[in-house]
């Protein structure tokens, strides 16, 4: 049986169908979430994809974090099953409390939509195991508040348990460490700013977010079996 | 008491004439009360009527094979085949950005995209023709940085991509800028629906926002005047901009398409310009019944509203839907899901005169036929006058300046990376852009959610050449539409359809409705030259700041198709290596020049216009010459270049074949630019020889397509066997940009000057 994939929906996501494509391209079955949901226990891993939760109203996340949705995830990577949040998922996840950080805007002030190259810098984490540390991935970003912060000592804890899973060869958004994405220490909890669904077809530019895709499916599928 | 009694008449404080309430007295036997003035205020309004264009228009081509829903519609639908239907629409929101840039731009946006889901249609792509003073005025930088972060906020957040946009200054925009915003959207065919009411007892359904006091007037205040100029004096209309939500949008969108999906809907307007006034009227009258409508049943955000308020407000992001009773608990269920407010405003009636009766807790406040509101407005056949002294501008040819001054410097004052702008749009949104902004022409995947599957694609492109229009509209529009359609070509597609925006002075200047006029006249012969239907457009006039007159500018959007799209085409940029040779398709002199064909070909003085220069981006940009004659356009051989072009692209886009690396039209700055395009894209240097001087490299002369390939010998015989004359002009290769005795420059260099141009303009330190 193929993986089984929840893709949460807020009022204001607006990457859920094509979070779902990508995902049936790298061999996993997506069934849309409405953020309403309380219960996941029927999926094997869980994706919140980009867009605006609520509008981004507040800030990107500060809502979308008290949809009853949200209690469930954290429940759910409690337990180990694999969470990756895609842009604006991350900064849900980070409001959340799932992942350590916040987000500013970008640098320069504007949005930013274009591709960058990211290097897989861990592979202890559920979208990169698998893959080669040192592999360039050309992925496009679309944000305006990309830049992630955080304080010293967490950065020096991500850098020390290798959480920094993804960095920016061409920082398009002044994020602290060139961080493009992070995991959670068990590495089952995962955030990236770039969009691995929007690189998943040569006839769209790229297809290297396939690997990362694609990690991430086979990883659920260890987990459920495991 | 009279309303013509009062001390200002509110007719006139309305935006009508007295002739023009003389004429509501007659359709109505009595005179209007304040209410009913107000209603035929907003809908007799220039915006809303196009009560002075109208009798032009009519003269556009509008049949086609593909045809669906022609003018007239909320938006223009075709046949896309596999059982898609693209709609597609192009609107201005002119005056609204020149006083509030960020949020007249975002509800232009929010507009358009009301139009494509009123249609059943899921809104998939927006384009952006902006058109601004010169950028090194500090107000016009404001200007720019708020129409693009208002497009940029809106777009993005509502969830449609921005696939491209054109940008254009010139002085003739600084006090009045320009901004269109054309939308695509498709939607299986079973689902098109209409803007109309039907079915006597049936509902009238609000969804969406609750209704302000923002936007009141927006139609005739704003729209349908000209602006004052300067910096402060419209700012006192800032109120009758609306304020845009794209979030209330991006709900109302996904819970208009599911009710569309459940069957649960007969028929659907959006509430644009003259809000609910416009709504109502106008889909009793195209439904041919009548309709109650409450205004105490319309929910409100402020207090105290009254009934003309709640009726003319043009509050963003709301529709009004047609259901019967028995759908509507479904209907209310399905809007509580997504957070969309529903409230019921009205019914449809079976009155013979189809009338729109205003009502107020029951009371009867407005009682007067839909129709005459929808189509009662006057048509202005409005007089004409040819500007004075056109013929002596058109003899004031800068073709042969002399000198000719650096051709090197010229081309780089030419050269300008748009991609500042278009950076800051979500230009991927649905995993649809293989060919996204900065290119000829958008190139998308004809998929959605919800569309059966296709091996499709659509392209889309938007142009305009407002220097050519003002010197001849006639044949500066027919050019336009040719390099449009040039465009499309480039990227594999053969052009279906059109849309226009047009953008006007004020009519009530003879010489702008002779612009006008010449304008449709022209667009509607190179229509049918090129049996292009056109299926939709919008006239934007009153253009104007202390009393002068913006340069005609329509802007067209060309719709094009492509069968199968299975690579991505192969795009302006050439790659090094294995000889490349570049090769120009299409004749090189203007037809009746020496070397032409069909020339006499006497020896001598080249003749004239074998390079014409008159109206070109050079002469404007670089010798501030606005006058000259334009190049000739010859439509035929324009289709049979097009045609070839569009063939060997779509072999290769099909999977098949890849004869071409490179391919590029030729339009604004001409070869020069073309060429410097192609190898900064491609990152590869170029020899050219033997042009015919700097009039060669800047002439745009139209029809001409620049491509690379490494089979030469074969692309000729292509071209020959097709009647297209080709010829080759360098060799792809090395890190220098060569046009022998024109211009040498290192490739790192051009290619700084092109990413550099626009930021040094719009970020100066």
């Amino acid at each position: 049986m193929a993986t089984r994939v929840g893709v949460v929906v807020f009022p204001g996501t607006n990457c859920e169908h094509d979070a779902l494509a990508g995902l049936e391209v790298a061999g996993a079955r997506g069934t849309l979430v409405w953020h309403t949901e309380t219960q996941l226990r029927t999926m094997d891993a869980i994706v919140i994809p980009g867009g605006f939760a609520h509008g981004d109203y507040l800030r990107p996340g500060a809502l979308a974090r008290f949809s009853p949705v949200m209690e469930a995830v954290g429940r759910f990577a409690a337990e180990g099953g694999p969470v990756v949040g895609i842009c604006n998922g991350f900064q849900v996840l980070t409001e959340a409390g799932l992942l350590p950080g916040a987000f500013v805007k970008n640098r320069g002030l504007k949005f930013v939509c274009a591709p960058t190259t990211v290097r897989v810098e861990v592979t202890h984490s559920v979208i990169t195991a698998g893959l080669e540390p040192g592999t360039r991935l050309c992925i496009p970003v679309n944000h305006f508040s990309g830049s992630y912060v955080c304080d010293e000592r967490t950065l020096a804890h991500l850098r020390a348990s290798n959480q920094v899973i993804l960095r920016y060869l061409d920082n398009p958004n002044g994020s602290i460490d060139d961080i493009a994405g992070i995991a959670n220490d068990a590495g089952n909890v995962v955030g990236l700013m770039p969009h691995p669904e929007r690189a998943i077809d040569e006839l769209l530019g790229s297809a290297d977010g396939l690997a990362l895709l694609r990690a991430f499916v086979s990883s659920s599928a260890c987990v459920r079996a495991g | 008491m009279s309303v013509r009694a009062a001390e200002e008449p509110l007719h006139r404080a309305l935006g009508l004439t007295d002739d023009e309430l003389d004429r509501i007295v007659g359709l109505l036997g009595r005179e209007p009360n304040a209410l009913e003035l107000a209603l035929y205020g907003v809908m007799w309004s220039e915006h809303c009527s196009y009560k002075s264009s109208r009798l032009h228009l009519r003269r556009l081509p509008t049949a086609g094979d593909r045809v669906l829903v022609g003018p007239g519609e909320n938006a223009g639908v075709v046949d896309a085949g596999d059982g898609i239907a693209v709609a597609i629409r192009i609107e201005s929101h002119n005056h609204p950005s020149a006083i509030e840039p960020h949020q007249g731009a975002a509800t232009g946006v929010g507009g358009i995209l009301r139009d494509i889901f009123t249609m059943g249609a899921r809104p998939l792509a927006v384009m952006d023709p902006l058109f601004f003073g010169s950028p090194d005025d500090a107000r016009q930088r404001w200007l720019v940085e708020g129409v693009v972060s208002g497009i940029s906020s809106y777009g993005n957040s509502v969830g449609v991509p921005t696939v491209g946009g054109e940008l254009t200054f010139d002085s003739c925009y600084s006090s009045n800028p320009l901004v269109n915003v054309l939308c695509l959207g498709a939607l299986p065919v079973d689902r098109l629906v209409l803007g109309r009411a039907s079915g006597a007892g049936n509902l009238a359904v609000l969804l969406g926002a609750a209704t302000g006091r923002d936007g009141i007037g927006g139609v005739s205040i704003l729209a349908s005047a000209g602006l004052g100029g300067g910096s402060g004096a419209d700012a006192i209309k800032r109120p009758s901009v609306q304020v845009g939500d794209p979030f209330e949008e991006k709900r109302l969108i996904e819970a208009c398409l599911a009710l569309l999906d459940a069957g649960l809907v007969l028929g659907i307007q959006d509430l644009g310009g003259a809000g609910l006034a416009c709504a109502t009227s106008e889909t009793a009258a195209r439904g041919g019944v009548g309709m109650d409508v409450d205004v105490s049943s319309v929910p409100r955000r402020e207090l105290g509203m009254a009934p003309w308020e709640v009726m003319t407000s043009e509050s963003q992001e709301r529709m009004l839907a047609i259901v019967t009773p028995g759908a509507w608990p479904a209907v209310e269920e399905l809007c509580r899901r997504w957070e969309v407010r529903a409230a019921v405003v009205g019914t449809v009636t079976d009155d013979p005169s189809g009338r729109l009766r205003v009502l107020d807790r029951g009371a009867v406040v407005a009682d007067v036929p839909a129709s005459s509101l929808a189509d009662g407005a006057p048509l202005y056949d409005r007089p004409l006058r040819e500007p004075a002294g056109l013929d002596a501008r058109r003899a004031d040819d800068p073709t042969f300046d002399a000198p000719a001054g650096d051709s090197e410097a010229d081309l780089c004052a030419l050269l300008c990376d748009p991609s500042w702008v278009y950076r800051q749009y979500d230009s991927q949104l649905f995993l649809n852009t293989v060919v996204g902004p900065g290119a000829d022409a958008a190139l998308l995947r004809l998929a959605g959610p919800g569309l059966p599957p296709s091996e499709r694609g659509v392209a889309i492109t938007t142009d305009s050449a407002p220097r050519w229009c003002a010197i001849d509209p006639r044949q500066g529009v027919a050019l336009v539409l040719a390099e449009a359609v040039a465009n499309l070509a480039c990227v594999g597609a053969s052009a279906v359809a059109v849309v226009n925006c047009l953008n006007f002075g004020n009519p009530e200047h003879p010489e702008v409705m002779w612009q006008l006029s010449e304008t449709i006249d022209g667009l509607a012969a190179a229509c049918r030259a090129l049996e292009l239907p056109v299926i939709g457009g919008n006239v934007s006039l009153y253009n104007e700041s202390t009393g002068a007159d913006i340069d005609p500018t329509p802007v067209l959007g060309v719709l094009g198709l492509v069968e199968k799209l299975r690579r991505r085409p192969p795009g302006m940029g050439w790659v090094d290596g294995d000889a490349s040779t570049v090769v120009l398709l299409g004749a090189r002199r203007a037809p009746g020049a020496l070397g032409a064909p069909g020339a006499p070909g006497a020896p001598g003085a080249p003749s004239p216009a074998a390079h014409p220069l008159g109206g070109s981006t050079w002469a404007v940009t670089c010798r501030s010459r606005r006058h000259g004659a334009l190049p000739p356009l010859d439509l035929v051989a324009h289709r049979e270049v097009v045609r070839l072009v569009t063939r060997l692209v779509a072999d290769s886009v099909g999977g098949g074949d890849g004869l071409l690396d490179a391919v590029h039209d030729v339009s604004g700055g001409g070869l020069g630019v073309a060429l410097a395009e192609m190898a900064i894209s491609g990152g590869v240097g170029v020899r050219v020889e033997s042009l015919e001087g700097h009039r060669e490299l800047f002439s745009e002369l139209p029809s001409r397509i620049v491509v690379a390939t490494r089979r030469p010998d074969e692309l000729v015989g292509r071209a020959r066997d097709a009647g297209v004359p080709a010829e080759l002009v360098g060799v792809v290769g090395g890190s220098r940009f060569v046009v022998d005795g024109l211009v040498d420059l290192g490739m790192d260099e051009l290619a700084a000057v092109w990413s550099g141009a626009l930021r040094a303009r719009l970020e100066p330190v």
